[in-house]
């Protein structure tokens, strides 16, 4: 089994005839991951407690007991999340050394079903940022910053310069995670996503993002950045890799009352081939100032895919879309600023030295332990929630999020099945570049197209669709309605299959991976 | 419209964070900038949403069972400051010094 093969299809079924063993598979991905230590992507890699969850997996296939597809599979999980007995950091000084006393849900599901966990992502310090470049552990490099494809658009400078200056972003906040799982050092990770933190990385890094219905999957042990938007991310190298990842994750968790009680179904994607009942919709305030022409035509290219065979493509509008991103901002700052009120040196986490009175203390610790990004988050939030303010901000952003949640209740009431829109305004930006403006503004344009289904609690996938014409990966979101991820998945899956996205080219790849590359032959969407 | 001192320090002392620079300061004066936007969506009889699962009646009430607990050794083990089964603190009930006397990028101001 190659390291690049999609889970569900290919490497489970290979485990279970034992034609590669869960050790085997756990060593290859912990050598890419050294190999591949230039990207940044992990915080902490666990090889001690990895290898003897390989080797216990191994067990179970030796007595022909796997606990499922994902038994003795590797993954990575989001340094957000907390790992019981491995160092949880959110890529912040204030968590620096802290190691969890217990796993998040999600995690812990993970680990029930057998999956291997290989390590912490890296991202942008507690999540708030769009390019996993503000950490403490420093940026995340996009693993198609090395890809043939990237390298030979690329204008030619002398090599050294080339390679170092020329690296671009991934996106972010899960940055680590999308790196992970495009570079092959796992075969699925988890991120999250508050306002695109998965989608906007899965687009950049050529990898399906899935950010679930708010509600499906357990928030329980992810650190809270927004506990209305906050979900669970889940990023794969295909779409039915996604769906067995949201299988063994989804459904009610008693330790999250924000879970629906509803049972949940683990389901299997069909092949859809007749698209003719399909209704696909195309928000028009979707094409947003700043979207790349290039993206612009690639979306206008799928909706046309659609069309052409048979489903109905219509046009729809979003009215509230432009103010989705104020609102968000109002929204998110103010929950921000509750929430990180826990951190205060006392129970856990940074604890300053400065001993005069417990709000002095208080007051050192988050000083050292905060970034600006962090502190100015918290800042702006309490000032829309001073008394003085709180009906002409927060509340009056309560009110627009209603109004935004209701423009996509209208449409799908009107019979479209799922939206179709670009995931991000452009290709991922060089690092040089992107730095140039500062985190809340970059955020405030990258977030565009993908907060409004985290304000209405929408599911959304990224799907990779080709690459630019600097080599780089562009992909497409669906929105679909709420808690019906297989009508969505099932969608995506199609698209998936039309345009055949290309495989990374990485030499690191070619050394490990002793399978044969499958080139992809079929002509690809671009 | 500029934020006065006076609030500044206010948010300094509600947050237990400083603004460190004027950059900080910036930042803030931006936030509010962008978000007046809002101001120019009309809302009226719409009603605030705090959850979009305000439909589904998720959060409920469950029977005063304990389900788990007595992990007092496991909790203790990520704090810096501890006495046998207790978190150590300074001295509380002492407010955050006045603008005037702390150390503060605002004193300038």
């Amino acid at each position: 089994a190659a390291l690049k093969d999609g889970l569900y299809s290919q490497v489970s079924a290979a485990l279970k005839e034992g034609r590669v063993t869960p050790t085997e598979l756990c060593q290859r991905c912990l050598a890419l991951i050294k190999s591949t230590k230039f990207l940044n992507a992990y915080i902490t890699v666990a090889e001690e407690t990895a290898l003897k969850q390989a080797e216990e997996s191994e067990e179970r296939y030796k007595r022909g007991q796997p606990l499922g597809v994902l038994d003795g599979i590797p993954i990575a999980v989001k340094d957000n999340f907390n790992t019981a007995g491995i160092e949880t950091t959110c890529a912040s000084n204030m968590l620096k050394g802290y190691i969890s006393p217990y796993n998040a849900t999600v995690v812990q599901k993970l680990l029930d079903h057998g999956a291997v966990l290989l390590g912490k992502t890296n991202l942008d310090e507690f999540a708030m940022g769009s390019g996993s470049t503000d950490g403490v552990f420093g940026p995340v490099r996009n693993p198609w910053s090395y890809s043939k494809q990237y390298k030979e658009k690329s204008i030619p400078k002398s090599h050294s310069e080339d390679e170092e200056s020329n690296w671009v972003i991934t996106g972010g906040s899960s940055g680590g995670s999308a790196a992970a799982v495009s570079s092959f050092t796992c075969f699925a990770a988890l991120g999250s996503d508050t306002g695109g933190s998965t989608r906007n990385p899965a687009a950049h890094c050529g990898v399906v993002g899935l950010k679930p219905t708010y509600g499906l999957i357990s928030r329980h042990g992810l650190i809270p950045l927004v506990n209305s938007m906050d979900v669970p991310g889940i990023l794969t190298r295909c779409v039915d890799d996604a769906a067995v990842l949201l299988g063994s994750l989804a459904g009610h968790d008693p330790k999250d009352s924000t879970t629906i009680q509803d049972d949940f179904k683990p389901f299997e994607l069909p092949n859809l081939t007749d698209v003719s009942k399909l209704s696909i919709g195309i928000p028009k305030e979707y094409h947003a100032p700043g979207l790349s022409s290039e993206i612009l035509a690639l979306w206008s290219k799928a909706a046309d895919l659609f069309k052409n065979a048979g489903a109905k493509v219509v046009e729809v509008s979003l009215p509230h879309t432009r103010y989705s991103i104020v609102c968000y901002h109002v929204l998110c700052t103010a929950e921000v600023a509750s929430n990180m009120a826990r951190f205060d040196g006392l129970e856990y986490g940074h604890r300053s030295d400065m001993k005069d009175s417990t709000e002095s203390m208080y007051a050192a610790t988050r000083r050292e332990g905060f970034n600006d990004v962090v502190r100015g988050r918290i800042l702006s939030g309490n000032y829309f929630l001073l008394k003085q303010n709180y009906e002409k901000y927060f509340v009056k952003a309560q009110k627009v999020r209603r109004l935004i949640a209701n423009d996509f209740v209208k449409v799908f009431r009107s019979g479209v099945d799922v939206l179709l829109t670009p995931t991000t305004l452009s290709d991922a930006a060089p690092y040089t570049e992107f730095i140039q403006e500062d985190n809340r503004t970059r955020s405030a344009q990258d977030d565009v197209l993908t907060q409004a289904a985290n304000m209405a609690g929408l599911p959304a996938i990224n799907v990779p669709t080709a690459l630019s014409e600097r080599g780089l990966p562009v992909g497409l979101q669906f929105i679909g309605r709420s808690f019906q991820e297989k009508q969505l998945l099932t969608v995506a899956k199609w698209f998936e299959k039309q345009v055949q996205f290309p495989v990374i080219q990485l030499e690191e790849i070619k050394r490990h991976d002793s399978g044969v590359l499958q080139h992809q032959k079929s002509a690809s969407f671009s | 419209q500029k934020v006065s001192v006076e609030v500044l320090d206010h948010l300094e002392h509600l947050a237990l964070v400083d603004f460190r620079d004027s950059e900080g300061v910036e930042r803030l004066q931006k936030a509010i900038q962008f978000a007046d936007q809002l101001l120019e969506v009309n809302t009226d009889g719409v009603e605030p949403m705090d959850s979009v699962l305000e439909d589904r009646w998720c959060l409920y009430l469950r029977e005063d069972d304990v389900t788990e607990g007595n992990c007092t050794k496991e909790l203790l083990e990520n704090a810096r400051e501890k006495v046998e089964e207790y978190f150590v603190a300074p001295p509380g009930n002492i407010p955050l010094s006045k603008l005037e006397e702390r150390e503060t990028f605002l004193q300038g101001s």
